[in-house]
C-alpha cells in the first residue's frame, strides 16, 4: 500500500474534527493539518485546464450577447489640461457606428469609490469618468465609440479629432519630490517608524552600508488583456468582466450608477492574469455607461495599450538602504526610507519597506515611505506590491553587508534571525525560514560557491551565484462567506465569489472542501466569481485560499449543526452535538466511537430532504493580530554574465520556500515558477519607458515592453518546508506572490558575485554591466 | 485602419501593373505593414499582394545565389546552401523576431520593414520626422537609448530593425528591382538611405519599383561567417547592437573581412574603413579592436545611447576573434 493510501485508510477509521470557530490564540489548530485523506498535498492538474485547452472557457470579451455593439477608445495625449476641440462628427457618420460617448453626452456618474475608503470599494482611482472636458492624465479616455463590429469601432475611433488646452503638469520624478511628498499611509498607519536612533547607530556601527535602489514603472501585461462584456436589463446591469474582486465591484458599480447593490450583477468565470492589476478601472464603467446610453449590450476589450493607457502598474521608487552591523555581523541598525510615485488618490503606496518591517532582528530601525505625487494614470498593486521591489533593496543592501563583513550571506541572514517580529514584538505563528535556507544551500550547492566576485569564468561568461530572502505577508480577509449545498446523492456544491484567475484556486479548494468534508472529489463543485454569491473575497495579497477556506469551515459547522437536527431518533449519531462529531467517509460519526456513523445521503434520506443548503461567514481574521504572519523563502540563483557584452542570463534558480502546508504541490510550484519568472523580468528587462516630458508611455506593446521570453527562463527548482502553520486555516499561508520576492536581489547578488559589479538601478540591461 | 482596395498579383510584371505610380504598396508577409496600417502610418489606397512572386532559391552561373523577394525568412534560414555557404545570413535571419513571424516575413519585406522607433509609432501622442515630415523629432531629447550613433542626422536618429539586411550587407548582395521603367540593380548597401532632411524617404526605390530578387555574390570568405546579436533579452528583442563578419585569414594575416553592423543607423552599416584597416594586415586581437575603434570613430552618440559605441567595438572585436580562431 502506498503512503497516500495508508493515510487514506486511517484517515477512514478517525473521524475529522470540525475546525475551531476562531482562529484567536487558546483555539487549537485546524484539525486538517493533522489529517491525511490524502486529497490535500496531491499534485492535482487544474479543473480549468481541460476546459481552457480545448477553448470551451468563455473569457470577458467571449459572451455573445444579443444585439450587442463593440466599443473603441480614443485616449488623450497631453498629461494635463481640457479638451479644447473634440470633433466627432466624420466618426459618427461611419459605417456601422451606433454612437459616440464623449464628455458632453455620457451619463451622469459619480466617480468610482476608491478601494480601501469602504468596506466594498473597487475603485482604481476617484477620479470623474468622462464628466467634463478635463484630462487628468496622458491616455485617459475622452471618447468611446460603439459601432456593429469592432474593426468599424477601431476604424471610426482613429477620425475623431481632439485638440487640447494643456496645462503644466508633473510627470517627472524630480519634480514630484520638489512639490513635496506625503507619508505612504497603509493599514490605517503611517508608514514610518522609528526605533532607537538609527542614524547614530549607523554612524558609529563596525560596518556599514548605505546606498540608493531604484525601480522603475512597470507595467501589467496579463496574457489577456481587460475586457468587459455588459449590458443592462432596464435598470439591473450584468457585467461579464475580467475582474479579481466582483463583490466589490458590484457594490461600487451600483454606487457609480445610483441604483442599489442587488440590481447589479459581475461575473468572472476566466481570467487570464490578474496580478493586481484586474480591479475596478475607467474602461468598465465607460461601458457600462455606454451600453446604458445605446440601450444595447456592449462587449469592451482593451488592446494591449489600451491596458497600458487605462490600467496603472507597480510605481517607481527610490530607496535608501542603511545597514550597520558589528564584527559578528549583528545588526545594530536598519534604515529604509525613500520615495515612490503614486496617483493623486494615495490608494495603492508602493510600500516598500515592507520586508524590513520583519526580516531581520535589529538594535535600531528607521523606516519611511514617502510618495510623490504625478499626473500619470494611477499606480496600483501589481504580485507583490512593496515587497518586490522593497526586498530587492534590503536583500541587496543584506549582500553588500556580507561583502563588507567577509561573511557569508546566508550565515549573516541566520545570524539576524529575529525571536519574535522586530517592530510589533509579536511572536511569529511559524517561521522556519532558516530550515529553508539550510535545505535550499543543500540542493543548489552553496558551499561550491567562490565567495570571491569576478573569479569564476567560462569562456567570455563570467558566472556568480547569490541568493536572497522572500517574504510576503499573510492575510485573511474578513469577508469569508460560503454556501454549502449538499443534495441527496450526496454531492455538494461550494459557492463563493472568489476568484480564479489561473492560480488554482478552484482546484485547491475542491481538493481542501473533499477533505473536509470526507468526500470524493468528483462529488464536489466549487463555484466562484459570481457577485451574487456569498463572500467579499477579492483576489489580492495571496489571501484567498485561508479566506475562503475558513468560510466553509465556519458553513460546514452551519451544516453540521443542521444534519443533526435532521437525524431520526433511531440514528446513530441522534442527540449528538457538533462538537462531538466529526466527519468520516461521506458523512459525520462520534469522534471518539466511529461506529456511530451515517452518511449524508441517509441523513437527507431519512427526513426526506432532497437537499440542504447553509450558508455562514468567517470568524473574524484575529490571528493577524496575535502574530506575526508571514510566508518565507530562501531564494538561490546563478547567473552567467557576458564578459564582453554585458548580457545576463540566468543558468540555474531554486526556491525553498517555507509557506505553510502546500494544498497541491503542483499549482503550487506553478505560482512559485511564475513569480519567480516575473522576478527575472524585474531584475533584468521589464521597464515603463515613462517619458517624462509629456507624461506618456512609450512602450505600451509585448514587442516593446520586455517581459522575460522562454530563452530567458531556466529550468527553476522548487522545494519547500512542508510545514504547517498551527495558526492558520489548513495550515497554509499565502503562496502566490511570495516568490516574485527576493527573486530580483538574489539576481543582483549573483551579478555582483560573477562580476564585481553592484547595480541598485533595475532592470540590469547590458549597458549597466559592460 | 483606412480602407483600402487588395489584388493578388501572379508575377512581377503584374504586380508592377497593377501598382503602377499610386498610391500603393506592396504587402508580402504583412508582418510589419499590417501593424503600420492599423496604427495609420501607412494609408495606402491599395494594396498588392506579392507573396506569389518568386519564392526559389536559386545557384547562379558564378556560383552566387538569386533569392525570390517573395521567399519566407525560414526558409531562407533553412536552405541549405545558405546554411553552408553564406551562415552569417542564417543566423541573421533566426536571431530576428519569432518563428511564427518569420514564417510569414518575406525577403522583400523584411528588406523594407520600417524603423521600431516608439515616437515614429505614436501616431497620435509624439512628434515624428518620419511620420510627419518637418514636425520635429521627439527622439532626439527623448528615449533614445535604443537609436542611431552613426550616420544620423538633426531630423532622425532611427535606426533600421532589420536583422537580415545586416548579413546581405556584409555579403555585398545587390538587390534586383523592376518598376514601370524597366528592371535594374542595386547594391544593398546603397538601397536604404542615411535620414539627412528627409528621414521619410528611406530608400533609393521610386514609387511602385518592386523587389523581385537578392543576388549573393560568390564569396569563398563567407563560408566561414557569423551574426553576432545583442539585445536586452535573450530572444524576441531587437539588437541594440550586431555584428555580421566573414573572415578568411591566411597565415595569421587577413586575406578577405566582411564586416557589418546593425541597431547603429539608419541603414544597415557596412564598416568598410574596419575593413580597409584590417585587409592584409596582421589577424589579432589588437588589429580587431583598432579597426573596430577606426569604425566608430565617426560615431556621435546621444544622451543614452553612448554605451553602442564600446558594445560595438567589443562585439566586432568578438566576433573576428571567433571568425579567426586558432589562425589568429
Ligand atoms: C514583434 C516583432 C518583432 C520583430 N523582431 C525582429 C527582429 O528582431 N529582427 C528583424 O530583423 N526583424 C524583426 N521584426 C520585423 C520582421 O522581420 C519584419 O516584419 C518582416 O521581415 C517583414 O516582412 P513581411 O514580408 O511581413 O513584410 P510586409 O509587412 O509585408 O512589408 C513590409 C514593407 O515592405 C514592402 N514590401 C514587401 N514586399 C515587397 C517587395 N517585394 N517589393 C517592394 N516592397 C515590398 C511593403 O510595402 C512594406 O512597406 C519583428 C517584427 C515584429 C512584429
Ligand atoms: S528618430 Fe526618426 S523615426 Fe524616431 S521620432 Fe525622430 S524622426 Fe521619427
Amino acid at each position: 500500500m502506498s503512503n497516500v493510501e495508508d493515510a487514506k485508510q486511517s484517515a477512514m477509521n478517525s473521524p475529522l474534527e470540525l475546525a475551531p470557530d476562531s482562529w484567536a490564540p487558546g483555539n487549537g489548530p485546524d484539525p486538517l493539518i493533522q489529517h491525511n485523506g490524502g486529497r490535500i498535498g496531491a499534485s492535482v492538474s487544474r479543473v480549468d485546464g481541460g476546459p481552457k485547452v480545448r477553448g470551451a472557457a468563455p473569457f470577458a470579451a467571449e459572451f455573445a450577447l444579443d444585439d450587442m455593439v463593440y466599443a473603441a477608445l480614443v485616449f488623450s495625449t497631453i498629461a494635463k489640461g481640457r479638451i479644447a476641440t473634440l470633433d466627432t462628427t466624420v466618426a459618427e457618420a461611419a459605417p456601422g457606428v451606433v454612437l459616440v460617448m464623449t464628455h458632453r453626452n455620457a451619463p451622469r456618474m459619480r466617480p468610482m469609490p476608491l478601494f480601501g475608503t469602504s468596506e466594498k470599494a473597487a475603485g482604481a482611482d476617484s477620479l470623474p469618468i468622462m464628466q467634463d472636458d478635463r484630462v487628468r492624465w496622458n491616455g485617459q479616455a475622452v471618447a468611446v465609440v460603439l459601432a456593429e463590429t469592432r474593426e468599424q469601432a477601431d476604424h471610426a475611433a482613429s477620425m475623431i479629432r481632439v485638440t487640447y488646452e494643456t496645462e503644466p503638469a508633473t510627470t517627472s520624478f524630480e519634480q514630484a519630490k520638489a512639490n513635496g511628498t506625503e507619508t505612504a499611509h497603509l493599514f490605517g498607519h503611517d508608514v514610518h517608524i522609528e526605533i532607537g536612533d538609527a542614524e547614530a547607530a549607523l554612524a558609529a556601527a563596525h560596518v556599514s552600508v548605505d546606498a540608493t535602489y531604484r525601480t522603475p514603472y512597470q507595467n501589467h501585461n496579463a496574457i489577456e488583456p481587460h475586457a468587459t462584456t455588459v449590458a443592462w436589463h432596464s435598470d439591473e446591469l450584468v457585467m461579464h468582466d475580467a475582474s479579481q474582486l466582483v463583490g466589490h465591484q458590484a457594490w461600487s458599480l451600483a454606487h457609480i450608477f445610483g441604483i442599489e447593490e442587488e440590481q447589479v450583477r459581475v461575473t468572472a468565470p476566466y481570467v487570464g492574469g490578474a496580478f493586481g492589476g484586474k480591479g475596478l478601472w475607467s474602461h468598465q464603467v465607460l461601458a457600462a455607461a455606454a451600453a446604458k446610453l445605446a440601450d444595447r449590450p456592449v462587449r469592451l476589450a482593451l488592446s494591449r495599450e489600451g491596458v497600458y493607457r487605462l490600467v496603472g502598474g507597480r510605481a517607481r521608487t527610490e530607496q535608501r538602504v542603511a545597514i550597520g552591523a558589528g564584527a559578528d555581523g549583528r545588526f545594530d541598525a536598519i534604515i529604509h526610507t525613500g520615495t515612490a510615485v503614486s496617483g493623486r488618490d494615495k490608494a495603492a503606496p508602493e510600500a516598500f519597506a515592507f520586508p524590513t518591517q520583519s526580516s531581520y532582528a535589529a538594535g535600531s530601525f528607521q523606516i519611511d515611505v514617502q510618495l510623490a505625487y504625478q499626473d500619470m494614470v494611477t499606480n496600483t498593486t501589481m504580485r507583490a506590491p512593496g515587497e518586490a521591489v522593497g526586498s530587492f533593496a534590503i536583500e541587496s543592501a543584506v549582500d553588500e553587508v556580507a561583502v563588507a563583513l567577509g561573511m557569508d550571506p546566508i550565515e549573516l541572514r541566520i545570524r539576524n534571525e529575529p525571536d519574535n517580529d522586530p517592530i510589533t514584538g509579536r511572536p511569529f505563528s511559524s517561521r522556519h525560514l532558516v530550515e529553508a535556507w539550510r535545505a535550499g544551500a543543500e540542493r543548489f550547492g552553496w558551499a561550491k560557491r567562490n565567495p570571491t566576485p569576478g573569479t569564476v569564468r567560462d569562456g567570455e561568461w563570467l558566472v556568480g551565484m547569490g541568493c536572497a530572502a522572500a517574504t510576503h505577508l499573510y492575510v485573511r480577509q474578513p469577508g469569508g462567506a460560503a454556501r454549502i449545498t449538499l443534495t441527496s446523492d450526496g454531492n455538494v456544491t461550494v459557492d463563493v465569489a472568489a476568484h480564479d484567475a489561473g492560480m488554482g484556486t478552484a482546484t485547491a479548494q475542491g481538493q481542501v472542501i473533499a477533505e473536509r468534508l470526507g468526500l470524493e472529489p468528483e462529488q464536489v463543485s466549487f463555484r466562484f466569481a459570481d457577485s451574487r454569491m456569498p463572500g467579499l473575497v477579492a483576489a489580492l495579497g495571496s489571501s484567498q485560499t485561508v479566506t475562503v477556506g475558513a468560510a466553509v469551515a465556519a458553513a460546514q459547522r452551519v451544516l453540521v449543526a443542521e444534519l443533526l437536527k435532521l437525524v431520526g431518533h433511531d440514528s446513530p449519531l441522534a442527540g449528538l452535538t457538533t462538537e462531538q462529531v466529526g466527519v468520516l467517509d461521506g458523512g459525520l460519526a462520534k469522534l471518539d466511537e466511529p461506529a456511530r456513523h451515517e452518511s449524508y445521503t441517509s441523513i437527507l434520506a431519512g427526513a426526506g430532504r432532497d437537499e440542504i443548503a447553509v450558508e455562514a461567514s468567517a470568524p473574524p481574521p484575529v490571528e493577524m493580530m496575535n502574530w506575526s504572519m508571514h510566508s518565507y523563502g530562501a531564494m538561490f540563483c546563478e547567473v552567467r554574465v557576458n564578459g564582453v557584452t554585458g548580457e545576463t542570463r540566468v543558468s540555474r534558480f531554486l526556491g525553498s520556500m517555507d509557506c505553510g502546508r502546500v494544498l497541491n504541490p503542483k499549482t503550487a510550484t506553478s505560482q512559485f515558477r511564475g513569480g519567480i519568472i516575473m522576478g527575472l523580468g524585474l531584475a533584468l528587462t521589464e521597464q515603463t519607458h515613462f517619458d517624462e516630458r509629456k507624461g506618456r508611455i512609450m512602450n505600451p506593446s509585448l514587442a516593446e515592453y520586455h517581459l522575460p521570453v522562454h530563452m530567458d527562463v531556466p529550468e527553476i527548482d522548487v522545494i519547500w518546508t512542508g510545514i504547517p502553520d498551527p495558526h492558520t486555516p489548513m495550515g497554509a499561508r499565502g503562496i502566490g506572490e511570495l516568490s516574485i520576492t527576493g527573486t530580483g536581489a538574489a539576481i543582483a547578488n549573483a551579478i555582483f558575485n560573477a562580476t564585481g559589479k553592484r547595480i541598485r538601478d533595475l532592470p540590469i540591461t547590458p549597458d549597466k554591466l559592460m | 485602419m483606412i480602407p483600402f482596395t487588395y489584388t493578388r498579383a501572379g508575377d512581377a510584371a503584374e504586380a508592377v501593373r497593377l501598382a503602377g505610380r499610386g498610391d500603393v504598396k506592396y504587402i508580402g508577409g504583412g508582418t510589419n505593414l499590417v501593424d503600420l496600417l492599423r496604427e495609420t502610418i501607412e494609408r495606402p489606397a491599395a494594396l498588392v499582394d506579392v507573396t506569389g512572386l518568386s519564392s526559389a532559391i536559386e545557384p547562379r552561373g558564378n556560383g552566387g545565389l538569386l533569392i525570390g523577394a517573395a521567399v519566407r525568412n525560414t526558409a531562407l534560414a533553412e536552405h541549405r546552401d545558405v546554411r553552408t555557404r553564406y551562415p552569417v545570413l542564417a543566423r541573421a535571419v533566426l536571431a530576428g523576431a519569432s518563428g511564427q513571424i518569420r514564417n510569414m516575413a518575406t525577403v522583400g519585406g523584411n528588406i523594407l520593414q520600417r524603423t521600431r522607433c516608439a515616437y515614429f509609432y505614436d501616431t497620435e501622442g509624439s512628434r515624428c520626422n518620419k511620420r510627419s515630415p518637418g514636425q520635429g523629432c521627439d527622439a532626439i531629447d527623448g528615449f533614445n537609448r535604443t537609436h542611431a550613433i552613426l550616420g544620423a542626422s538633426s531630423s532622425c536618429v532611427a535606426t533600421h530593425p532589420s536583422d537580415m539586411c545586416v548579413a546581405l550587407a556584409a555579403l555585398g548582395a545587390t538587390v534586383h528591382l523592376e518598376g514601370a521603367d524597366g528592371a535594374r540593380t542595386v547594391p544593398l548597401t546603397d538601397l536604404h538611405r542615411l535620414p539627412a532632411d528627409h528621414p521619410e524617404i528611406e530608400t533609393v526605390l521610386e514609387p511602385g519599383e518592386l523587389i523581385t530578387a537578392v543576388e549573393l555574390p560568390p564569396l569563398a570568405a563567407a563560408a566561414r561567417s557569423t551574426y553576432r546579436k545583442v539585445r536586452d533579452r535573450a530572444s524576441y528583442a531587437f539588437a541594440l547592437v550586431s555584428v555580421a563578419a566573414a573572415l578568411e585569414v591566411d597565415n595569421g594575416r587577413v586575406k578577405e573581412v566582411r564586416l557589418a553592423l546593425g541597431g547603429v543607423a539608419h541603414k544597415p552599416w557596412r564598416a568598410w574603413a574596419a575593413e580597409t584597416a584590417l585587409r592584409d594586415g596582421p589577424a589579432t586581437t589588437r588589429a580587431f579592436r583598432a579597426a573596430a575603434q577606426a569604425e566608430l570613430a565617426a560615431a556621435n552618440p546621444l544622451p543614452d545611447n553612448g554605451f553602442k559605441i564600446e558594445l560595438a567595438i567589443r562585439t566586432i572585436t568578438a566576433v573576428l576573434g571567433e571568425l579567426a580562431g586558432s589562425d589568429a
